[in-house]
C-alpha cells in the first residue's frame, strides 16, 4: 500500500497529499460556522440552531432528535443556501475584480499550509521526522509573505463593489492588516533567535521550533509560551487582528459599515470571504501552537516519544511505536490544541466588545509595536548572554 | 522538462506583467500587473533554488510595496483612475531611458554571455547563515547606504505630503 503510494510520480504525490490537508481544513471551516453559533448561543445562555434536520434522521428515537438539538444540519442547510441562492452581480461594480476577490481570499489561506508541519514520526534511531507538504526552511518567513498576500482580496473586493461604505472597509482592513503584521514579525523573532543555537545550522522552519520544545529536563520541556510570555501574548492579539476577528472586527463592523467589503457579495462568492476566514483562523492556530504551545506533543514536559514510550509500555501493543499510529497520534494531538485555539477565537468574540477603529490603530502601533520591539531587545540580550 | 516548461510559464508571467504595468492606462490593473510580474519573478527565484529571496520578494513587494501603490491609487482616485497625457518632458525622459535599455541590451548581447554555470551566490539555497553573515560583513556598506537613501526618500515624502497637506488646509 504504501509502496504503492510512494511509487506514484512525485506531482501525483503533492496533489493527494494536497487534497487530503484541503479534505480535512474546509469541513473543519463548515464545522467551525456552526460552533460559532452554538459557542454563542451557550454563552448568550439560549438554544442557539437546533430545528433543522432531515426527514429520515428524525424518524430515529433519541439519537435523531439528539442531532436535530445539536444543531448539525444547519451546516448542511447554509451550504445548500449558499450553493442554489442566485449569485446575483450588481450593475455598478467592476466586474472582473469583483470576482477575483474572493478567489483571491482563498488562495493564500490554503497556500500556507504547504509550509506548516503538522505532526511528525519517529524515524528509525527515534529522532523525529516532521509530516508536512512541503517543510521549507523558512517555513515561518513562507507563512508571512503568503499570509500577507490576504489583503489583496479585501482591498479589491471594496474597491470593485463601488460603493462607499466596502471601499471605507477596505480602506481599514488594509491598514490593519498591514500595522499589525508588524509587531507579529516582530515578536516570533525570540523563538527564532534562541533555535538558532551557536553550532546548529541556521533555520527558520517550525520543526526546529518543535524540537526545541520537546528536548528532556525541565528547561528543555518548557513550551515556548512559558519562556516567552509576552511574545506568545503579542502574537496571539496580532494574530486576532490579521484574522479580522473580534474585538479587531472593526472591518465588517455591520452597525457603522453595513458589511464593509463583502457588503455586495452575496451567496457563493460571499462563502469563499467566509471560509477564508476560517481557513486562516486553522492556519494560524496551528502556527501558534508549534510556535508557543509545544506542536505535536502532548503536554509540557511530556513530549511526543515519552508519551508513545510510556503507551507502548503500559499497553505492550507493538503498533503504538508504529511511525503511522504515531504520525496519527500527533496530527491527533495538534488538531485538538487547533480546535481548541479556534474555541478560544469564539469565546473571545462573544465576550470581549469590539474595538473603536481608532483604539485599534493606537493599540497597534503605540502599545503592540512599542512592546514587541522592547520583548525582543530583552530577549535578544539574555539569549546572547546564555548562549554565549 | 518540468523545470523548462516552468521556466517559460514564469519568464512569460515576468515578461508580460511588465509590459502590462507600461501599456495599461488603467492605474489598478497597472498595479495588478506588477503584482503578476513579481511573482513570475519570484518563481524564476525558486526555480534558481533561491528560496530566501523568493520570498522576501513576495513578503516586501508583493505584501507591503504594491499594497500600498493599490491602496494610494484608490485613496487618491476612486473611479479608477486615468494617466495624465504626455508632455514633451516626459517624451524627452521616455527617450532618454530608452536609449539607456538599448544601450544595456545591446552590451549584454555582446559581453554578457554566460559560459558556465556560476558559483552559488550568498542569497542561493536557504543558507540563512551564509547570507546573513555576506549581508553583515561583504555588503554591509551597499546595505547601509541603500538604507540611508531610503531615509532620504521617505524624508522626502514626508515634507512634500505635509507642503500638500497645507495648501489644503489653506484653502
Amino acid at each position: 500500500m504504501s509502496d504503492f503510494f510512494f511509487n506514484l510520480p512525485v506531482i501525483v504525490q503533492g496533489f493527494l497529499k494536497g487534497l487530503a490537508v484541503i479534505c480535512v481544513i474546509f469541513p473543519i471551516a463548515g464545522i467551525c460556522s456552526m460552533a460559532e453559533r452554538k459557542i454563542a448561543a451557550w454563552i448568550q445562555d439560549r438554544p442557539g440552531p437546533n430545528r433543522a434536520i432531515v426527514p429520515w434522521i428524525a424518524w430515529i428515537p433519541f439519537f435523531g432528535t439528539f442531532l436535530q438539538r445539536l444543531g448539525l444540519f444547519h451546516v448542511m442547510a447554509d451550504g445548500g443556501k449558499m450553493l442554489f441562492k442566485e449569485d446575483s452581480l450588481p450593475g455598478h461594480v467592476k466586474k472582473f475584480y469583483f470576482v477575483l476577490a474572493p478567489i483571491l481570499a482563498m488562495i493564500p489561506a490554503l497556500t500556507t499550509v504547504t509550509v506548516v508541519p503538522f505532526g511528525a514520526y519517529l524515524g528509525a534511531t527515534g529522532q523525529i521526522v516532521p509530516l508536512g507538504l512541503a517543510p521549507l526552511d523558512i517555513g515561518i518567513l513562507a507563512v508571512f509573505a503568503v499570509a500577507s498576500l490576504g489583503v489583496y482580496s479585501l482591498i479589491l473586493a471594496g474597491w470593485a463593489s463601488n460603493s462607499k461604505y466596502p471601499f471605507l472597509g477596505s480602506v481599514r482592513a488594509s491598514a490593519q492588516l498591514i500595522s499589525y503584521e508588524l509587531a507579529m514579525t516582530l515578536s516570533v523573532i525570540p523563538v527564532f533567535l534562541w533555535i538558532n543555537a551557536p553550532g546548529r545550522e541556521a533555520t527558520l522552519g517550525f520543526a526546529r521550533v518543535v524540537e526545541f520544545q520537546s528536548q528532556a529536563g525541565f528547561w528543555g520541556g518548557t513550551w515556548f509560551g512559558f519562556l516567552m510570555p509576552v511574545s506568545a501574548f503579542i502574537f496571539l492579539v496580532a494574530l486576532f487582528a490579521e484574522t479580522n476577528r473580534t474585538p479587531f472586527d472593526t472591518i465588517e463592523s455591520e452597525a457603522d459599515l453595513v458589511g464593509s467589503f463583502h457588503t455586495e457579495y452575496g451567496a457563493f462568492k460571499w462563502g469563499l470571504f467566509f471560509v477564508a476566514e476560517y481557513s486562516h483562523m486553522i492556519v494560524g492556530s496551528a502556527v501558534f501552537i508549534l510556535l508557543f504551545f509545544g506542536g505535536w506533543n502532548p503536554l509540557p514536559w511530556v513530549p511526543l516519544a515519552t508519551a508513545v514510550g510510556w503507551l507502548h509500555h503500559l499497553t505492550g501493543w507493538a503498533f503504538t511505536v508504529h511511525p503511522l499510529f504515531v504520525g496519527v497520534c500527533s496530527i491527533a494531538i495538534l488538531l485538538v490544541k487547533v480546535l481548541g485555539m479556534l474555541f478560544l477565537f469564539m469565546w473571545v468574540r462573544w465576550t470581549v466588545p469590539r474595538f473603536r477603529y481608532d483604539q485599534v490603530m493606537k493599540l497597534g502601533w503605540q502599545r503592540l509595536l512599542p512592546l514587541a520591539i522592547a520583548n525582543l531587545i530583552f530577549y535578544a540580550l539574555a539569549i546572547a548572554f546564555l548562549q554565549k | 522538462m518540468t523545470a523548462n516548461l516552468m521556466f517559460y510559464v514564469f519568464t512569460a508571467l515576468t515578461a508580460l506583467g511588465a509590459l502590462g504595468v507600461v501599456f495599461n492606462r488603467n492605474t489598478v490593473n497597472a498595479a495588478m500587473c506588477f503584482l503578476l510580474s513579481l511573482v513570475g519573478l519570484a518563481g524564476l527565484f525558486v526555480l534558481l533554488e533561491a528560496y530566501l529571496l523568493a520570498v522576501l520578494l513576495v513578503f516586501v513587494y508583493a505584501g507591503a510595496v504594491v499594497t500600498l501603490f493599490l491602496f494610494i491609487v484608490m485613496l487618491l482616485d476612486v473611479k479608477g483612475g486615468r494617466r495624465s497625457p504626455f508632455t514633451k518632458g516626459t517624451g524627452l525622459a521616455a527617450t532618454v531611458a530608452a536609449a539607456l535599455i538599448a544601450l544595456g541590451l545591446l552590451s549584454l548581447y555582446n559581453h554578457g554571455r554566460i559560459a558556465a554555470a556560476l558559483p552559488a551566490g550568498p542569497g542561493s539555497g536557504s543558507s540563512l547563515k551564509g547570507y546573513a553573515y555576506q549581508l553583515f560583513t561583504t555588503y554591509l556598506l551597499p546595505v547601509q547606504i541603500v538604507g540611508f537613501l531610503l531615509l532620504m526618500a521617505m524624508l522626502g515624502v514626508i515634507v512634500i505630503s505635509k507642503r500638500q497637506a497645507g495648501t489644503e488646509d489653506g484653502k
